[in-house]
């Protein structure tokens, strides 16, 4: 029986227990004696969320498939036992086998929302190590982040000795060859990481330097050491088919958030939404063949026994063999009661046909995203999708026997009038007019709702809003405010719902998207003052974080409510994501006179992520 | 056809709830590639059923479920196709094909016996076992038993079928199930209580060693309700 690091009492008296005690079917054990590189993976947010990530799986089987190294996994201690631990001096422990972080050589972070930052300054302190680099030495775990938010890392720079840029399966093994010539030889903590910036995809922040103008904009941004290499090319693997997967991923004891075999069909996006990130980081758009996934699904359903399967890509309508592949899991279904849940799809003929093979028609509602209640302003954002389209979806729906809609909204869009944001009374109110008009009333079965809800658009670095400015959070509740009257107003307003995202956390994450490196004290102070979970209402405390502000005198304004002028240095131009400024600018441009950008498959626009030689760019 | 499926939760095991003990088992008998059987609809679940809930902390090597099945092997293929792809600290060991009207397992409970093991050697130990006899000596037990809402008295005696000590330890069987439930828990604190000791769960281990069904006034293990096959 393997020792668990926490007591019988402490574990009797948290909430969940199994978060803790490892030990999952499919987690890898090794000989400790055996293996020379310790590696922990860290997602830094609760057991339930981490788990459910599917980065993690990939990198930990990748590891472990390395004779030299024991991939093991950590996760934020919830604030139950986060107390109880800091009144005991227990050190955070890797979950495979309970021994101490910070006897690790590596700690790998996923940074996946701006919101889990603190958390991460919580791992490392319960782990009992430095939480800053500087402070850090030969012996003391190698910190390195990755993730969506290491496209902007800065705000984290003092607490990570290196970020990775990209995706994982490239070079991590040139990393670990080059952390063992460190760890048995005299190589300095400086030169070994003077090296490692020359590894592609990797950014050491200490390495470089940073100047502001007096107006606090960066004037000089750049490496302090001739070898260091001034522009960081992100990791791209363009073999999508060929990557290792996990086909065995750890299946949890408890419930979490993602409790299905996940099927990753394709990364990228060839859409091009003017606001999303995800769209642009990960282009070129690369897909994995259908008849690799038809064993993956096959096996990672054995293998972990599973009832239930989905895919994980950012727009699986435009993954080319979706059908074959619903096919065949559609097959699986009827012989050995594999459940499907589809991740949100276009809503059309062939979507609609698939779902309602799928699920209780009564029971589900269908989703649809329009961002914006004008087609003016979603030709602002280069949302592809018209009015006709949504109700040309919609009607089938409602035909099709379904009566519950959901609709997705930002507010605070760039150019967005009040006419817009009353666009999104008037779709939900037209969409529910589209029902009375066309269901016969023998034909409804219970009340047709049409549920709203807006959330508040955040620039996010390397889009083309990434100049920007966001709305205040007054004034998104003004506006809020605003649409929700303009819903009571309607004829249909019985049927109609509205929502909006709390803002005072949505501002935060504005700052930290889009912040440099002096928000590091301001996080580190935020942290000091007792703040974990800020992604969690319940545990988000405005007050603190309004606190450190004032006291590191950073004004919220310049990093949220300014619109940057094109030529400014933005504190993650050092990042070559593939995808040119230039582009970036043309389609902020663009956007500003309403003009839309074909996708991928229409038309080349030419963003740049060609050079990467793989993907949608080079499709017949 | 029904089948029962006896098994051994252990070690760090004692940590993994009820129900999420449930839905290990869904998993590992897919991995099994055993035939069980779902009912019909838009979400199929397995149709399975657990006897007596182990509470947390204890670990058990008398644990029942009843599963039905479309095809089956053997009962010793079946239980070799679950354990090997098992987590090391679950063992299924008893594998039986129950008859057509056969009680499922929760409604069959009627006792289960524990052994109770000391972490220490120590003087109140030691007070513990000595008064064990003179504890049962006693013609009522009450203890306060805590509800969701309320508090209330309860004679315990009638649930003790039989307690003694064993080496050292304590071995106690317990009335069971549906009609009268006695935690060991609560006839340990009600001992200590007796004893003039404090009552300190994570001093004692507490184990299942067996779930009973109760057949002509005898008490019999609930695998014995069913044949191997």
């Amino acid at each position: 029986m393997r020792k668990l690091a926490l007591s019988d009492q402490i574990l009797m008296q948290i909430e969940k227990p199994a978060r803790y005690i490892g030990g999952e079917y499919n987690s890898v054990i090794k000989d400790k004696s055996k293996v020379d590189v310790r590696f922990c993976m860290c997602f830094p947010d609760v057991y339930e969320i981490g788990m459910s990530h599917l980065g993690i799986q990939i990198l930990y089987d990748m590891f472990n498939q390395r004779e030299d190294t024991w991939c093991e996994r950590v996760y934020s201690p919830w604030p139950d036992l986060d107390k109880i631990m800091r009144e005991k001096r227990i050190p955070l422990f890797a979950l495979e086998s309970q021994e101490p972080l910070k006897g690790f050589d590596f700690l790998g972070i996923t940074i996946q929302y701006e919101m889990c930052y603190t958390n991460i300054l919580q791992v490392l302190d319960l782990a009992q190590i430095p939480v800053r680099s500087r402070d850090r030495k030969k012996g003391d775990p190698i910190i390195i982040g990755g993730g969506p938010c290491t496209y902007n890392p800065e705000p984290l720079a003092d607490f990570f000795d290196i970020f990775y840029i990209g995706e994982g399966e490239t070079v991590y093994g040139d990393l670990i060859e080059l952390y063992k010539q460190y760890k048995h030889s005299d190589m300095t903590k400086r030169q070994f990481l003077i090296s490692a910036s020359q590894i592609p995809g990797l950014y050491v922040p200490e390495l470089y330097d940073v100047c502001y103008n007096e107006d606090g904009t960066i004037h000089d941004f750049g490496p302090k050491y001739m070898e260091v290499p001034e522009k960081i090319v992100k990791q791209v693997v363009m073999e999508l088919s060929d990557v290792c997967y996990p086909d065995k991923p750890v299946v949890p004891f408890i419930k979490v958030t993602q409790d299905r075999a996940v099927l990753e069909i394709m990364r990228g996006c060839i859409r091009g939404c003017r606001f999303c990130q995800a769209g642009m980081i990960y282009r070129p758009t690369r897909s994995k063949n259908v008849e690799i996934l038809q064993h993956y699904a096959e096996s990672m359903l054995t293998n972990t026994g599973q009832e239930e399967v989905t895919f994980s890509s950012l727009s699986s309508s435009d993954y080319t063999s979706l059908p074959e592949l619903t096919d065949c899991l559609l097959e699986k279904m009827e012989h050995q009661h594999v459940n499907i849940s589809l991740p949100s799809l276009r809503i059309d003929a062939f979507s609609l046909n698939v779902m309602q093979k799928i699920q209780d028609i009564k029971k589900s509602s269908l989703t649809f995203a329009p961002e914006a209640g004008t087609q003016r302003l979603r030709d602002v954002i280069n949302k592809g999708l018209t009015k006709e389209d949504i109700f040309q979806g919609a009607l089938e729906a409602f035909q099709g026997g379904w009566n519950k809609v959901k609709l997705y909204f930002m507010m605070g869009l760039p150019t967005e009038t009040y006419e817009d944001i009353a666009g999104i009374a008037d779709i939900s109110e037209e969409i529910s007019e589209l029902y009375f008009a066309n269901i016969p009333k023998e034909d409804r079965d219970g009340r047709v709702t049409v549920t709203a809800s807006a959330s508040y658009f955040v620039p996010k670095p390397f889009t083309p809003f990434q100049w920007a400015s966001m709305i205040t959070p007054e004034e998104f509740t003004k506006r809020a405010y605003y649409v929700k009257d303009r819903f009571r107003q309607k004829k249909n307003h019985k049927s109609l719902k509205f929502s909006y995202h709390e803002a005072d956390i949505t501002i935060l994450e504005g700052l930290l998207a889009r912040g440099d490196r002096r928000l590091c004290d301001v996080i580190y102070d935020v942290y000091q003052a007792g703040q974990i979970f800020d992604a969690w209402n319940e545990y988000f405390k405005k007050e603190i974080w309004e606190e450190a502000l004032k006291k590191h005198r950073i004004e919220i304004g310049f990093y949220t409510y300014r619109t940057r002028k094109t030529d400014e240095i933005l504190p993650w131009d050092f990042i070559d994501i593939g995808v040119s400024r230039e582009f970036l600018v043309k389609e902020w441009e663009r956007a500003q006179k309403g003009i839309v950008t074909p996708n991928c498959r229409q038309k080349c626009s030419g963003c740049g992520a060609a050079k990467f030689g793989g993907g949608v760019c080079f499709e017949a | 056809m029904k089948l029962r499926i006896k098994y051994s939760k252990l070690g760090n095991l004692r940590f993994i709830g009820h129900l999420d003990v449930m839905r290990y088992f869904q998993k590992e008998i897919r991995r099994a590639g055993l035939k069980i059987s779902y009912t019909k609809g838009f979400s199929p679940h397995q149709i399975i059923s657990f006897a007596a809930p182990l509470a947390m902390g204890i670990t058990s090597d008398g644990e029942y479920f009843d599963g039905e099945f479309d095809e089956v092997t053997t009962s010793g293929q079946m239980i070799d196709a679950l354990n090997a792809v098992s987590v090391e600290d679950i063992r299924v060991t008893e594998c039986v094909m129950l008859p057509e009207h056969a009680k499922n397992s929760m409604s069959s409970v009627e006792a289960s016996d524990y052994r109770i093991t000391f972490s220490d050697d120590t003087e109140e130990t030691n007070l513990l076992l000595a008064s064990v006899s003179d504890f049962l000596q006693q013609d009522s037990i009450v203890i306060m038993k805590k509800t969701k809402k309320k508090e209330r008295e309860e004679n315990i005696r009638p649930g003790i079928i039989k307690m003694e000590v064993q080496d050292a330890s304590i071995y106690m069987l317990l009335a069971t199930g549906s009609s009268y439930n006695l935690k060991p828990e609560l006839v340990m604190e009600a001992l200590c209580r007796h004893a003039g000791v404090s009552y300190d769960f994570f001093s004692m281990h507490i184990h299942r060693l067996e779930t009973y069904l109760k057949e002509e006034g005898r008490l019999l293990p609930l695998y014995m309700a069913g044949t191997r096959f």
